[in-house]
């Protein structure tokens, strides 16, 4: 047990994404961006018990809130690192939330958004520079 | 997606003090490094440091909000296992002397002199318009000496309270003394094995000392008082420890197999779950206790005279229920949503407001929403159909009776 407590907290970064300081990821093929939050931040925030996400067809703005995870403890607010429009948004999540802690980088996406500004992506962080914020 | 870079160097203690987004709504909000350096310690700090906890000003003390396991494990933990809680930063005191009793019914709202030696009970301090100044367990070792503890948020309005009335009783020449006891710490013991852990340290027999009973033991050498109650619902026991014993006796009860830390975030949890007050959430200085759903906490000697500190506007309370404008209930709810917060609305069905949520979240045990806060006294009975808006969403909920899940309390067989 005593080994259990002390083992390292593992906490992934994933090479070929783009970060956030506010701890969200972006993957970009062609015009499309991915969003999700890291591990870190599913780390930090714990079980996470509700995700509430934009309704699809809505306009996301970058560095502005686009949803709410909600942990045990607490709500927390996500921000869109992109501009444009909502295509998809992860449904699985509302059966799910768990799955943000389980694949916050693969199944437990957010929503996927047509850009508006691709450039947006250029001031954001690579993952060694994101390792290397918190 | 490509292979994971793993890393260990980065420990949760450093993390916690950048949450990724500003919580909306927790206990106490992380604060920066230099602030934790800032704050009052209790003598658990290096053991909570030790285990990874992530801490937080609460009341003015850096305590951890969680350790290592998530709110989640530590809150079910507790339910099945023993679960160890610092709970140093609260205020112990003692109210003692030949009229200490007096002095104390003067305050609360709790039959002391009916209470027998050896027992405690919850009670509330109450001010001039019956509202609760605040929560609090006492206990009666004897007629001349009361344990009584306190809430940290409370403290320093509880003392100022306390000893205004105190130069009072003086002045009239009462024999009464309130003493902080600053010198010892407070562990709280919780969960159905903590019986069995706690008997491997202590010769006194555990399975003599029910729900509610208070006496003083050694436990691990040290002089303890303990009073077997808590704040989640389950057996359990609150051990006051002298400051220089308060480490090892609660590394010798975290070394046993059955024993995790537990931190505010899972004490919450469970106390929600146990349909118990926040003082701060669900209780202030403009509800009475009556509303609060306390009036149980008055005792049947004191309710012809109600002679107690706001004890007329309780006393018009208790002879008519119609002057009862609000009462706290539980919530669950029908359909998915957010779990429900403090300041939630909660609506008729019609979408007209009636009360708001004073505590909510998501049950760890139940595995669902639940909440609990104050409606119009029309829309208290169980079974009530309301909705509760929650960021402008409107959820479908149900009054509920409370607790909601069935407490474990160590009681002698009927």
């Amino acid at each position: 047990m005593t080994d259990e407590r002390a083992s390292c907290v593992a906490r992934t970064v994933i090479e070929g994404l783009k970060y956030m300081p506010s701890h969200e990821w972006t993957k970009v093929e062609g015009d499309i961006a991915t969003v999700g939050i890291t591990d870190h931040a599913q780390a930090e925030l714990g079980d996470i018990v509700y995700v509430e996400l934009p309704e699809v067809g809505s306009k996301v703005e970058a560095k502005s809130s686009f949803g709410v995870v909600e942990s045990v403890k607490a709500a927390s607010d996500v921000y869109s690192p992109i501009s444009g429009e909502v295509i998809e948004v992860n449904e699985n999540l509302n059966d799910t939330p768990g799955m943000v802690n389980e694949s916050s980088f693969a199944d437990g996406w957010l929503m996927k958004v047509k850009m508006s500004n691709p450039s947006e992506t250029d001031s954001m962080m690579d993952a060694a520079a994101y390792e290397a914020s918190w | 997606m490509r292979a994971a870079l793993r890393r260990c160097a980065k420990r949760a203690t450093r993390a916690a003090t950048r949450p990724h987004a500003a919580p909306r709504a927790t206990a106490a909000p992380a604060r920066a490094y230099a602030d934790i350096a800032s704050l009052k310690r209790t003598p658990l700090y290096d053991l909570h440091a030790r285990r990874g906890g992530k801490l937080v000003d609460f009341a003015g003390y850096a305590l951890p909000i969680q350790y290592e396991d998530s709110i989640m494990e530590a809150t079910q933990h507790c339910r099945s296992e023993a679960s160890l809680f610092d709970v140093s930063h609260m205020l112990g005191s003692s109210v003692r002397g030949k009229d200490a009793t007096a002095f104390l019914e003067s305050l609360v709202v709790a039959d002391l002199k009916g209470l027998k030696d050896g027992t405690g009970t919850l009670s509330v301090m109450t001010n001039e318009k019956g509202g609760i100044i605040d929560d609090t367990v006492i206990t009666k070792v004897n007629s001349n000496d009361f344990y009584v503890v306190l809430n940290a948020g409370c403290a320093e309005k509880d003392q100022a309270h306390i000893n205004a009335a105190l130069a009072k009783a003086k002045a009239k020449g009462m024999d009464v003394e309130f003493v902080v006891h600053s010198d010892r710490s407070l562990l709280a013991f919780q969960g159905p094995k903590t019986m069995s852990v706690l008997q491997r340290l202590t010769d006194f027999d555990l399975s003599k000392l029910y729900f509610g009973m208070f006496t003083s033991m050694k436990i691990n050498g040290a002089d303890c008082w303990v009073t077997r109650t808590g704040y989640t619902g389950e057996d359990g026991f609150e051990i006051s420890v002298p400051n220089a014993d308060a480490m090892k006796l609660a590394e010798r009860l975290e070394s046993e197999k059955e024993v995790r830390m537990a931190a505010l975030g899972p004490r919450d949890s469970l106390r929600l779950e146990a349909g118990l007050c926040l003082y701060g959430n669900d209780l202030n200085e403009d509800i009475t206790p009556p509303e609060a759903g306390l009036a149980w906490t008055i005792g049947k000697a004191r309710r012809e005279l109600c002679d107690f500190t706001g004890g007329e506007i309780i006393k018009k309370q208790l002879e008519d229920p119609k002057a009862i404008p609000q009462r706290r209930v539980g919530l669950t709810f029908t359909g998915k949503g957010a779990p429900a917060r403090q300041h939630s609305l909660i609506l008729d069905t019609d979408g007209n407001q009636i009360g708001e949520v004073t505590s909510g979240g998501f049950s760890p045990v139940l595995q669902k929403n639940i909440a609990m806060g104050y409606v119009a006294k029309a829309f208290a009975k169980a079974g009530t159909e309301l909705l509760v808006e929650t960021r402008g969403k409107r959820t479908p909920a149900v009054t509920t009776k409370m607790p909601f899940v069935n407490t474990t309390y160590y009681k002698p067989a009927e």
